[in-house]
């Protein structure tokens, strides 16, 4: 930040530069063990991430930190005080952005701002500069009448953090200030909070992507409540040197070529990207297998960048195998037309918003096709009128070549569904999950209690049958999601948001899962946020402010925004490119249009 | 696969009907809806909720020596529907045993009370009553003008009788309030747990997510309707059932009609309750709504439905929206069958309204749930 802006005045804090002190904090709710004697610092000056999936114990670190919640054994300090014995002192310390925005939805971004400012016990009148700053900061200035509950995830984040930085605070707690906030959003957040560490604040930001660790300082890395690494995201990576490689061009046999690389014991992990296949070596493991597989397949093995989740994954001892049980005792898919899923001008408008604006596209039976886009971008609302959830404003869409709103039973049975965070009936145990959604789809008799026995041996559920599903860990519960999707054997598959918030280990299984589905000839249509996820698509329809901006493959996407600064870009530098591109189109437009 | 072409199924059906069944008896909202404020309110209610008159205190204020005021004060003091009677010495105390509600009424016996009756005229005697409750200070009002209409009759002994009425309540000799009260609260706690169960179900799949799950499976809308009124319709009849053995056995209140008619009226309540519940249900984003819209459309339904006050003093307008509303035809009936035997004529007058708004509701709700899909 420029000199003479909010948060000039470096924050009072001790000469001594660490700002949290983490000592032996355990925290339990009920019989969920969430932290278990945690030991770690945080230092000013730093960008400190809070890296974990789903679970890991993330927020509570967090809440203990700010005094919300107090550790059931263990201490902690922040600027100096004692979370627990001078609780006042640390409200004042420490300035806490929530994963919710903790925004008045019916007040306007500048009522917010006075209202945290008078909560803060300052006179909004006399603050007018400080006011100011933070606007111009958080660039918010030409909205302040706007009201927060009309302004975009990534604005609300912005004001969020304008008024989480109003009191000066000398440590400032982000909880997923990523979540739900478009990729250029996301450039201007990191931006700020750049600046803010660059002035010696102490920023700690939480995420359950492990790519955006990658971007901090320093790394406290949680998984089920305890630590399994402090330090900077580059020395973890560092140990991966030489493990990781990257088959190039291997075209239509990708998936197999995976499934094969997964299965040898040199290879603790690969991935998807694009065209090609990335592995991880074991530790101490030799290159000799793949590059016989390499040979094998005629393509060419070459050295890759160790990224942090390759070594998360590592850490946690590799990732599963690449042989899908489940599409094993899978009959391959024959469907009579080639094209699985079809939408021609999908339009949706809900009163003046316009949600999808003239989407069309085809996908091909076996595809695995991906619609990606930010949060309010309209991926949820295409996907709805995809499967007829939704009555299309005009335009129509059509699975295996029928309108499902008009469908018939039997031609919805051709159809799988895993909605979004996972939906099933919490008041049922798995196994009565599991029976429901047999009996729902017409199972009967011998072939129901077959197919039962066969998604509880794949998806390990014996020792949890009788649990409700909300007790589940994570994973399990996105498991038995995904058994209960499957288990009438559909040939098509939608998938919202399947791998949202569970740890990359599950996400490797399920996508082994649906690798597996695909080869059979099972049509995927999956939405994502996670730009690293489309690399297993086919296709990507990329989706910005309800329109399809783009529509191809993961690796011509990529092509398409290399530079010269840039030869090897990644998704989301793709997606940045092209959402870049649209706006600066959107703005020609308009002036051509006045 | 199996073939399952058919609006129907099964298989389909009777998944849905485990699944709704166990999510009732799992869920502790449910379980507290359907079991405990029934029984709770139906023992409140009856032993509480009376518009019968007891228990009061009145005030005398006794300008009059004579043999007349004393024989009417003996006959407050012995009344049963009142506790004490204050003896106060002028004007200003009555007053202020008014003001302070310590009394609901007060009597002003004039000076020349007695001695008027003796002269064979008509003694007058100033009746004060609390408006503040009105209706109380109605009923207390008419007790007291029997009491001096009794104390005049014996004055005018001697001379000519006037004009007697002879009272009978036919149905319910003694005007019981509980009689009456009770065959009522039966059908309207029926009510309120069938309305809230059905309101509740679908807003419930829908929090959860789990509704979308369901659109996009074979199952047909029908089948969705179907299984989630069954389990409420059974339960909902349990429960009236149960509610109307209470009235027949402990409460002692006398059946005299037909018990399988009562019993056909009642299913084709519930189902017209069951109706209204899933068509709020079906325009609920969240369980809290859903409540909250069973409550905006359950209160105003007692109100209306001719249990406290009769549905003829209503505005035209109000009558006709009460034909509309189900309780106030199966009011009729449970009443009916109770206390008098209806005859089975007049209970089909009532019967068939049920059975038109079970149907329309029903198919409300389907058209909703489906709409929901536009």
């Amino acid at each position: 930040m420029a000199s003479g802006s909010a948060t000039s005045d470096p924050p009072n804090h001790p000469n001594n530069d660490v700002a949290v002190v983490i000592n032996g904090v355990s925290k339990h709710f009920g019989s969920v063990q969430a932290l278990q004697g945690l030991n770690a610092q945080i230092r000013f000056g730093r960008l400190t991430g809070l890296v974990g999936p789903d679970g890991a114990g993330k927020t509570t670190l967090m809440r203990i930190l700010t005094g919300l919640l107090a550790p059931n054994s263990g201490h902690a300090t922040v600027a100096g005080f004692d979370v627990v014995d001078d609780n006042d002192a640390i409200h004042a310390a420490t300035g806490y952005m929530p994963q919710r925005f903790g925004l008045y939805e019916d007040l306007s971004v500048m009522e917010n701002m006075r209202l945290y400012a008078q909560l803060r016990g300052m006179d909004a009148d006399r603050n007018a500069e400080l006011f100011a700053e933070l606007l111009d900061f958080t660039r918010l200035a030409p909205f302040t009448g706007r009201l927060a509950g009309k302004l975009s995830g990534g604005m609300k984040q912005k004001l969020g953090l304008a008024c989480a930085l109003m009191a000066r605070p000398a440590v400032l707690l982000l909880d997923e200030p990523s979540v739900g906030v478009d990729p250029v959003s996301r450039q201007d957040l990191w931006r700020m909070v750049q600046a803010l560490t660059d002035e010696g604040m102490a920023v700690v930001w939480s995420t359950a992507y492990l790519d955006e660790a990658e971007r901090c300082d320093s790394v406290l890395l949680l998984n089920e409540g305890q630590l399994a690494y402090d330090g900077p995201p580059g020395e973890l990576t560092g140990r991966l040197t030489g493990r990781s490689f990257r088959l190039e061009q291997v075209g239509d046999q990708r998936r197999a070529v995976l499934a094969e690389a997964l299965d040898l014991d040199s290879v603790g992990d690969g991935v998807i990207q694009g065209a090609g296949v990335r592995m991880v070596l074991r530790p101490h493991a030799g290159t000799e297998q793949i590059s016989a597989l390499a040979d094998r397949v005629d393509a060419q093995l070459r050295a890759a960048p160790a990224r942090f989740e390759d070594a998360f994954i590592d850490l946690l001892g590799g990732g599963p195998g690449g042989t899908s049980a489940l599409a094993e005792g899978l009959p391959p898919v024959q469907l009579e037309s080639d094209i699985a899923v079809s939408c021609r001008d999908l339009t949706k408008r809900f009163g003046d918003f316009t949600a999808t604006d003239n989407v069309s596209f085809e996908v091909r039976k076996g595809e695995i096709f991906g619609l990606l886009g930010p949060n309010g971008a309209g991926k949820s609302t295409t996907f709805k009128m995809l499967c007829g959830l939704l009555k299309p404003t005009s335009g129509e869409a059509h699975v295996v070549g029928l309108d499902l709103r008009r469908a018939t039973g039997a031609v919805k049975g051709q159809l799988g569904y895993m909605a979004q965070k996972f939906s099933l009936y919490g008041l049922l145990s798995v196994r009565q999950n599991l029976e429901f959604s047999a009996g729902v789809y017409g199972l009967e008799g011998s072939v129901r209690r077959a197919r039962i026995e066969e998604m509880v041996e794949i998806f390990g559920l014996q020792p949890w049958l009788s649990a409700a599903p909300d007790s589940l860990p994570l994973g399990y519960k996105q498991r038995l999601a995904l058994a209960c999707a499957v288990m009438h054997r559909p040939p098509v598959l939608f998938l919202d948001e399947p791998t949202s918030g569970v740890d990359p280990i599950t996400r490797r299984e399920f996508w082994t899962h649906i690798n597996g589905l695909a080869r059979k000839g099972v049509t995927v249509m999956v939405t994502t946020h996670f730009m690293d996820e489309a690399e297993y698509c086919d296709r990507v329809a990329m989706l910005y402010r309800a329109r399809l901006i783009a529509l191809d493959t993961p690796d011509a996407l990529k092509r398409g925004a290399a530079s010269d600064a840039r030869p090897d870009p990644t998704m989301e530098d793709a997606f940045i490119h092209l959402v870049e591109a649209e706006d600066l189109a959107d703005e020609a437009r308009s002036k051509a249009a006045a | 696969m199996a073939q399952h072409n058919s609006h129907f199924a099964f298989t389909r059906l009777r998944a849905q009907f485990i699944k709704e069944v166990l999510s009732i008896l799992r869920d502790p909202r449910s379980r507290m809806v359907v079991l405990v404020p029934p029984l709770l309110q139906l023992l409140v209610f009856a032993f509480a909720a009376t518009l019968e008159v007891r228990n009061v205190d009145i005030a005398v204020h006794n300008q009059d020596s004579g043999r007349w005021s004393y024989e009417l004060i003996t006959r407050l003091d012995r009344a049963d529907f009142i506790t004490q009677v204050y003896r106060v010495n002028d004007g200003q105390e009555m007053r202020d045993l008014i003001d302070q509600g310590k009394v609901i009424a007060a009597l002003d016996i004039q000076p020349d009370f007695s001695r008027t009756i003796a002269a064979g005229d008509n003694g007058r005697v100033q009746m004060l009553i609390d408006g503040r409750r009105s209706n109380s200070g109605q009923i207390t009002a008419s007790y007291l003008s029997a009491i001096a209409t009794e104390v005049g009759a014996e004055a005018n002994a001697g001379s000519a009788p006037a004009a007697a009425v002879a009272v009978r309540n036919w149905f319910n000799p003694n005007l019981t309030y509980r009689w009456f009260i009770v065959p009522g609260l039966s059908g309207i706690l029926a009510f309120f747990s069938a309305l809230l169960i059905t309101s509740l179900s679908i807003a419930r799949e829908r929090e959860l997510g789990t509704f979308d799950q369901l659109l996009v499976s074979p199952t047909s809308t029908p089948e969705i309707i179907i299984s989630k009124s069954l389990p409420a319709l059974v339960i909902g009849t349990t429960l009236g059932l149960l509610m109307m053995a209470a009235a027949a056995g402990p409460f002692q209140i006398p059946f005299n009609g037909s018990f399988g008619l009562l019993f056909v009226s009642l299913v084709l309540f519930i189902l017209s309750v069951v109706g209204i519940g899933l068509m709020i249900s079906a325009i609920s984003a969240t369980q809290q709504q859903a409540i909250l819209g069973a409550f905006a459309i359950g209160v105003p339904s007692v109100l209306m439905s001719g249990f406290a006050t009769p549905v003829e003093n209503m505005p035209t307008l109000l009558q006709w929206l009460a034909q509309a509303i189900p309780l106030t035809h199966f009011l009729i009936i449970v009443e009916g069958s109770f206390l008098k035997a209806m005859s089975p004529g007049d209970i089909i007058a009532s019967l068939w309204p049920l059975a038109l708004i079970a149907l329309v509701s029903l198919t409300t709700a389907t058209i909703f749930v489906r709409g929901r899909l536009q």
